[in-house]
């Protein structure tokens, strides 16, 4: 049975948790911005974490279900409705045949992810259903939804028909579920050319907040603000970047990458956001005022395990609540 | 050699400081170490990238630490496995890992006008002419020193260093699939039609990533490639025939 686009809204793709093992061959990650967000959608559904779902970026997407499916979102602050209903991030919607899912524009953020029982059936290309918008492959033909598009959905489990009908009146933690803010601070480990910018420059980097460009999008996010010049302008070796690099081009403006940025890279690394931060810079809009703020590698580590910790226990919450 | 953090889920072994020294024995010593690492199996490695002088490690922390406890922090785990997967193989000579020769694979391009736009631009900053150009061009040998910034966008050593041109002031928005094009000191191929500065002097019609393939390119990293000019007519032909096998 299908999901039928009555609008695709202003960019919405289908995106699973990412593109591993072709990065040799210049592939990018690409994948769910917020990758954790997509997870806790699927798990709220009974899907397995990494089953496909919508990337709805700055809203604008309706949704009708041919048949009977649970949905459930996380992400930027929408205003996402069921007929007269509002469905709040987090929560659970269990949804009927003809129902329509229609997601507001964005109050704050600009990113959010839609789980959907079943998943979304597109083929997987090179290990993945994620859609790569730069080479145009994966995913939905291999680009962005049209209004009219009709995807279709995977098989429905017994027990999920048998859920709750309605919207529920629990929902997944609240800093999961919504982690946008228009001034949010980015947590970093230091890049390997930290030490190619003199004193100054390290200060204005950590302590000045830097504005977002319009001109950003899924393979990076553009700042404005205080410019990073570097001392010496010796051309560097293009090695890996990864989706949390901050690289600063000769500009002195820098760029945050995200899930489909380039795999290689000749700019310079001043920072890397870390792993459980990249979900908030997947929010940011044009005109939010970024802070940066330093960790040590090992607390980066510390905070992933500690979130993957709880991630454990609300998966083993959810399994008592169903059975 | 040195390895540094890329964030905290992925690392670069840096292999050699320099590349054009020596564009041969670094390439062959990225791609020694890119193997080597690959048939190491390191619980929570994810996957490899090599790039001229390094070769970039990405994992799974949380797999590294649920599959030792990595009392030393994952970033130093990771650094002693990878140094010993890497170093005992570079002190027993004899017994090291033979890295396979590499594939000589031949590249079919049309240097007409009509697909390499800016051959005036590279003759006016080479003071060769046209035909020189292509001549020096497409009797040179290559190597894949890298495939990046789109899937399949290869990289190519081993350019003659008279046919250097710095790359356009001004980006073209869109380059078509196949164009061939010389950006600095280096050459390649854009697989996909996308926007790029490189001057463009040429077109192949084969088609160099097929992401429904395995492995999606036609090139791999460490290939050695030859251009063989072909003419319009024979582009054509070529076009044609690939659009028949489909």
């Amino acid at each position: 049975m299908n999901a039928v686009v009555t609008q695709a809204g202003f960019l919405t793709s289908v995106q699973d948790l990412g593109r591993t093992g072709f990065r040799q061959f210049g592939v990018s990650t690409s994948g769910a911005l917020d990758s954790f967000a997509l997870r806790v959608a699927n798990l709220l559904v009974g899907n397995d974490e990494g089953a496909a779902g919508f990337e709805i970026t700055l809203g604008g997407l309706q949704l009708r279900f041919e048949d009977e499916r649970i949905v459930a979102w996380c992400g930027g602050e929408f205003d996402v409705q069921i007929g007269s209903r509002a469905l709040p991030a987090g929560h659970v919607a269990h949804l009927q045949a003809g129902d329509e899912l229609k997601f507001g524009p964005a109050q704050v953020g600009c990113r959010c992810w839609l789980g959907i029982s079943g998943g979304i059936d597109v083929p997987v290309v090179l290990g993945s259903r994620s859609t790569d918008l730069r080479a145009n492959f994966g995913g939905f033909e291999g680009r962005a939804l049209r209004d009219g598009d009709q995807l279709s959905l995977g098989e429905l489990r017994q027990s999920e028909t048998a859920a709750p009908a309605g919207i529920s009146s629990w929902s997944a933690p609240h800093d999961w579920a919504s982690p946008a803010s228009r001034h949010p601070s980015l947590r970093f480990i230091r890049g390997v050319d930290w030490n190619r910018f003199n004193d100054v420059t390290i200060q204005r980097f950590t302590r000045h907040e830097f504005t977002v460009s319009a001109d950003s999008d899924r393979m990076g996010v553009r700042f404005d603000g205080s410019e990073l010049k570097r001392e010496d302008e010796t051309d560097l070796i293009s090695e890996a970047v990864a989706p949390g690099t901050i690289q600063v081009p000769p500009s002195g403006k820098p760029i945050l990458l995200l899930g489909d940025c380039q795999t290689i890279g000749g700019y310079p690394k001043i920072a890397h956001v870390i792993t459980v931060d990249l979900g908030i810079a997947a929010q940011l809009r044009a005109g939010d005022g970024v802070r940066f703020s330093e960790v040590t590698l090992q607390d980066a580590h510390r905070l992933l395990m500690e979130r993957e910790r709880d991630l454990e226990r609300f998966r083993i919450g959810l399994s008592l609540q169903r059975a | 050699m040195e390895i540094v953090p890329l964030g905290d889920s992925a690392l670069v072994v840096r292999v050699r400081e320099q590349f054009e020294d020596a564009p041969e024995a670094t390439l062959d010593e990225v791609l020694r170490v890119f193997q080597l690492l690959q048939h190491a199996d390191i619980p929570g490695v994810i996957e490899l990238a090599p790039a001229y002088t390094s070769v970039a490690v990405f994992f799974d922390p949380i797999a590294v630490l649920k599959s030792n406890g990595a009392a030393n922090g994952v970033f130093d785990e990771l650094a002693t496995r990878i140094q010993s997967a890497i170093i005992p193989a570079s002190r027993r000579h004899r017994r090291r890992t033979v890295v396979s020769a590499p594939r000589l694979i031949e590249i079919p391009v049309c240097y007409d006008p009509e697909f390499g736009f800016d051959l005036d631009r590279v003759a006016e900053h080479t003071k060769l002419s046209e035909r020189q150009i292509i001549d020096l061009h497409s009797t040179s040998e290559y190597r894949v020193a890298c495939i990046g910034f789109v899937p399949g966008f290869t990289f190519l050593a081993g350019l003659p260093k008279n046919l250097a041109t710095p790359r356009r002031d001004v980006p073209r928005k869109e380059i078509p699939a196949g164009s061939v094009g010389i950006g600095g000191a280096q050459t390649g191929i854009y697989p996909l039609r996308s926007p790029g500065g490189w001057n463009l002097i040429g077109r192949t019609p084969l088609q160099l990533f097929d992401p429904i393939k395995d492995p999606p390119t036609l090139l791999c990293p460490g290939d050695r490639v030859r251009f063989r000019a072909i003419s319009r007519e024979q582009f054509a032909a070529f076009a044609e025939g690939s659009q028949n096998d489909n």
